[in-house]
């Protein structure tokens, strides 16, 4: 069964509808995120803000591959090639001695674009099977292109040794205000993703989706606003790999290899396709899950299995694949379709 | 011209391996229409079980039979259990859901083996190099991957094409729900494909296995060049799979073997043995794109179904 | 609403040369020529197989021929892709219902208009707000009498009402040719008898290529009537002539039930 679109609301919802789970836990979210770093401060644990940092940019990679994934139905997995590509563009900049933010990050944004140009150009005149792997090919390419880039480190990767500097505007070095800058930019990111698949725009989007081949019937030529759609992904997947850059202060060939864009995948799907929370919900579970899951098996298990849970705890990730396996058989709309109830049938 | 042959003969062993697992997962998908990113992950698994049962039992040759045979019956445990219930689903199920099995694969293999991988000693009589040409050595080991290859290719040919269980694969292919109400256990029958190309994945798995390093995640790599095989050669075909795979490995190989001295006509030598191998990697995906630019469904596309 | 003018009755509105389509072994259509004036309600029968639905694929723009022409109001669409087809008036609907399940039947036929009111690069606006595409939308619905049925995802519609959305989209195109393939296909004699009524009165307005199962719609609608078998066609005229005709008799009308005028 087909999932169910987030519809624009056009009356004033009722109180109850307002109340729905689903929204609660957004909000609920929203507002942990947005106070997170005070709680870190009293709590005087730092590294949480860290940790939420990296949530926080990688929910904006998910939300931006959410736009083609789960609205256009285009699966690409080559989706970080993009991450890499806004990354390489921050570090080879600042490498090279421009360190201004206000180049890199419109490079970044903009050679982004052009890349998504030329290989949603070729990927998007095929289909299913043949579109996926010629995603993951042109990924492919990418990577090896960075791993020969010698002088920028090419396998070992390239250290970024100063944040991109906004000329006193915003000093990104320090940890609040990187922070809040990132959780400015991924809601500035949902709320234009959620108008946008609204729009007209959004509509052929998602009725190619649905059915190519009506929505050639009825007139649309849909190949140039799939590929409109692709450009808008890849530009603001390459934001969040200026941003993932600066967090990181590293950029490697290997944020770009295929299995990367996987992982983006399992959190769009995770969190709930064409949902506009769900790419965030999914990324906050995964990333937590992973940072999380092991202290707490550790914790859980210890009194009952001593040792071995220490070990047990190490490969909390074998859990995860089946998981996601049963996500995709039976829970096909993810976090997000399980909250907002079955209202497909 | 000696190095060209070798060469050569280096890029058929590579494309013969590239076929095995090209086939089995080409098998799978034009059968039962299932896209299966864990594919690779048996490979690894044929690789493992056979350092871990040559080990035990101090033979090369009965390690081997024993690896396939649990790489046999591990997919079609698989089969039974998980994959299953992802025919006739959409094709991005199947490409999530087997992405989901590599974690898991990766993790058990992990947990059981260990992190750091292991290696696969061949016995002396697989060592000693042949002289195939006055002058050219060529190892026995190699030799024997290309014969063992073609040898399962050929096997492979007859099965499909000339005998009755062929006849139901490719009957079941064109129309399955026909081949199931004439009584013929399509259950069984797909559990069967799918052993086979888990013991083919398997085979290539652990023939390489002493050539390159046992370790994890060596599936996803050349999991993407068996795919790029199968588009290139057109999905569902065996004999695509075969041209196409015997081209990616020539390529690869001559790529690899030459461009670094073309290059270094080029560039610095420095700056060429760096580029040279990435570049080479990249030319499978440049011929997999245009190819897909000029013939869409492969070079052999299997056209009925 | 939908108001184009009827072109003069001499000058063939579509007009198809030679039209020849094989696949692998079998022939699908088989030197098809065709003249359908513009005002006329044209319909094509034939046996199951006669690749009546493969012609249409042809009009519309799906499937290449291997030889022949086509030409729509003296323009040649031969090579032309199916969305320019349905940019220059000519509209199909499908034997198999294609619609877009997770929308409701209002967005369904809004998306039709969406695609004949300007671009689509338009990123802000919610496009459900727009009352230029949800007022046209609705009077197409209105027409087809299911307007009641508006706010229902189309994955919860009766069969019947499916065949009356797929004609609505392509109505909703502002057309000045319908292509309708079996639009009464699976539905009972009640339904039937309403689309046909909706059909008479669209044929005053538009030009209309009917491909149908249903005898009693079809004489009853039909201007002029194209046999086709195995994809050739074996006669064409009036229906009195086609009723008449002893070879269509034998290959086709002999197997239904008779029609009685």
């Amino acid at each position: 069964m087909r999932r169910l679109l987030t519809p624009a609301v056009s009356s004033t919802p009722s109180l109850t509808a307002l109340l729905a789970p689903r929204h609660v836990v957004v909000a609920a979210l929203l507002a942990f995120l947005a106070l997170l770093p005070v709680y870190a401060e009293l709590a005087r644990n730092p590294f949480l803000v860290t940790l939420f940092t990296r949530v926080i940019i990688l929910a904006l990679a998910a939300t931006s591959l959410n736009l083609i994934l789960g609205y256009g139905g285009m699966v690409s997995f080559g989706h970080a090639v993009y991450l890499g590509i806004g990354g390489y563009a921050v570090g080879i900049m600042a490498f090279e001695g421009i360190a201004s933010g206000f180049v890199q990050w419109p490079v970044a944004i903009i050679a982004c674009a052009l890349f998504a140009l030329v290989v949603g150009a070729l990927s998007l005149r095929t289909r299913g099977v043949y579109f996926i792997m010629i995603t993951l090919a042109f990924a492919q390419l990418v990577y090896y292109f960075g791993v020969g880039l010698d002088r920028y480190g090419g396998d070992d990767g390239l250290s970024i040794r100063q944040r991109s500097g906004f000329a006193g505007l915003l000093d990104l070095t320090n940890r609040t205000q990187f922070y809040y800058l990132c959780l400015v930019l991924l809601t500035a990111a949902v709320y234009l993703t959620w108008r946008l698949v609204n729009s007209r725009f959004g509509m052929v989007l998602q009725g190619s989706r649905t059915n190519d081949r009506r929505m050639r019937a009825i007139g649309f030529p849909t190949f140039r606003y799939r590929l409109a759609g692709f450009v808008i992904a890849g530009a603001l997947c390459g934001l969040a790999g200026a941003l993932l850059a600066n967090h990181t202060g590293f950029i490697s060939p290997a944020t770009m290899h295929w299995t990367r864009s996987g992982d983006l995948i399992v959190m769009v799907v995770l969190g709930g396709m064409a949902s506009s929370f769900g790419p965030l919900l999914g990324a906050v579970v995964l990333l937590t899950l992973e940072e999380a899951l092991p202290a707490v098996i550790r914790a859980l298990a210890t009194p009952l299995f001593g040792e071995v849970a220490v070990r047990m705890a190490e490969y909390w990730q074998i859990i995860l694949g089946p998981l996601f396996l049963l996500v995709v058989l039976f829970a096909r709309g993810g976090i997000d379709g399980l909250l907002a109830g079955s209202r497909r049938d | 011209m000696l190095l060209l042959i070798e060469q050569c003969l280096n890029g058929v062993q590579l494309g013969l391996l590239l076929f095995l697992l090209a086939a089995g997962l080409t098998l799978v998908f034009g059968i039962m229409d299932l896209v299966n990113l864990a594919h690779g992950s048996l490979y690894m698994l044929g690789a493992y079980f056979a350092a871990t049962f040559v080990g035990w039992t101090d033979s090369f040759l009965l390690g081997v039979l024993l690896a396939l045979a649990a790489t046999l019956l591990v997919g079609m445990a698989l089969e039974v259990v998980a994959l299953r219930r992802l025919y006739g689903r959409d094709h991005l199920d199947h490409v999530l859901g087997t992405f989901g099995l590599i974690l898991f694969f990766n993790e058990l293999v992990r947990m059981i083996w260990g992190p750091a991988g292991l290696s696969l000693q061949l016995p002396m009589w697989l060592i000693y190099p042949v002289e195939l040409l006055p002058g050219l050595f060529y190892p026995t080991y190699r030799i024997a991957i290309i014969i063992t290859a073609l040898a399962v290719a050929l096997f492979l040919y007859v099965l499909v094409m000339r005998t009755r269980i062929g006849m139901l694969i490719r009957a079941g292919a064109s129309n399955r729900e026909m081949t199931g109400a004439l009584g013929i256990n399509i259950s069984l029958l797909y559990t069967l494909v799918f052993g086979l190309g888990a013991a083919l994945a398997g085979l290539a798995g652990l023939m390489q296995a002493p050539i390159l390093t046992v370790q994890i995640g060596m599936g996803e790599n050349i999991l993407i060049l068996a795919f790029v095989v199968i588009i290139i050669g057109g999905i569902g075909s065996i004999r695509g799979a075969f041209i196409a795979a015997l081209l990616v490995g020539l390529i690869d190989t001559i790529g690899r073997a030459f461009l670094p001295d073309l290059l270094r006509l080029l560039l610095s030598s420095r700056a060429a043995s760096t580029v040279a191998p990435a570049m080479s990697s990249m030319l499978i995906y440049l011929l997999m794109a245009i190819v897909l630019v000029l013939r869409p469904a492969g070079l052999f596309p299997v056209t009925s179904r | 609403m939908v108001c184009s003018p009827v072109a003069a009755v001499t000058d063939a509105l579509l007009r198809i040369e030679g039209l020849s389509k094989r696949f692998g072994g079998i022939v699908a259509s088989d030197q098809i020529s065709l003249a359908v004036p513009g005002g006329e309600l044209h319909a094509i029968i034939g046996p199951n197989g006669a690749g009546k639905t493969t012609l249409l694929g042809q009009l519309g723009g799906e499937i290449r021929p291997d030889a022949g022409r086509i030409e729509f109001e003296n323009v040649d669409i031969t090579g032309l892709p199916g969305w320019r087809r349905s940019q220059l008036g000519l509209a199909r609907s499908f034997q198999i219902t294609s619609l877009f399940p997770d929308f409701t039947v209002l967005d369904n036929v809004a998306l039709a208009v969406q695609a004949h009111a300007g671009h689509s690069f338009r990123f802000w606006r919610n496009a459900r707000a727009e009352k230029g595409l949800r007022e046209p939308a609705r009077a197409a619905l209105a027409r087809l009498g299911i307007a009641g049925r508006a706010d229902v995802l189309v994955s919860k519609l009766s069969h019947g009402e499916h065949r009356q959305l797929e004609i609505a989209m392509a109505l909703a195109t502002e057309p000045r040719m319908l292509l309708l393939d079996e639009p009464m296909a699976g539905m009972g004699p009640d339904e039937s008898a309403r689309i046909v009524e909706i059909l008479r009165e669209l044929k005053r307005e538009l030009t209309i290529l009917l491909i149908e199962h249903d005898m009693e719609a079809v004489f009853a609608l039909a201007d002029r009537i194209t046999v086709l078998v195995y994809g050739r066609i074996i006669a064409s005229g009036t229906p009195e002539a086609i009723r008449a005709n002893a070879q269509v008799r034998e290959a086709y009308l002999g197997e239904q039930t008779s029609i009685d005028a």
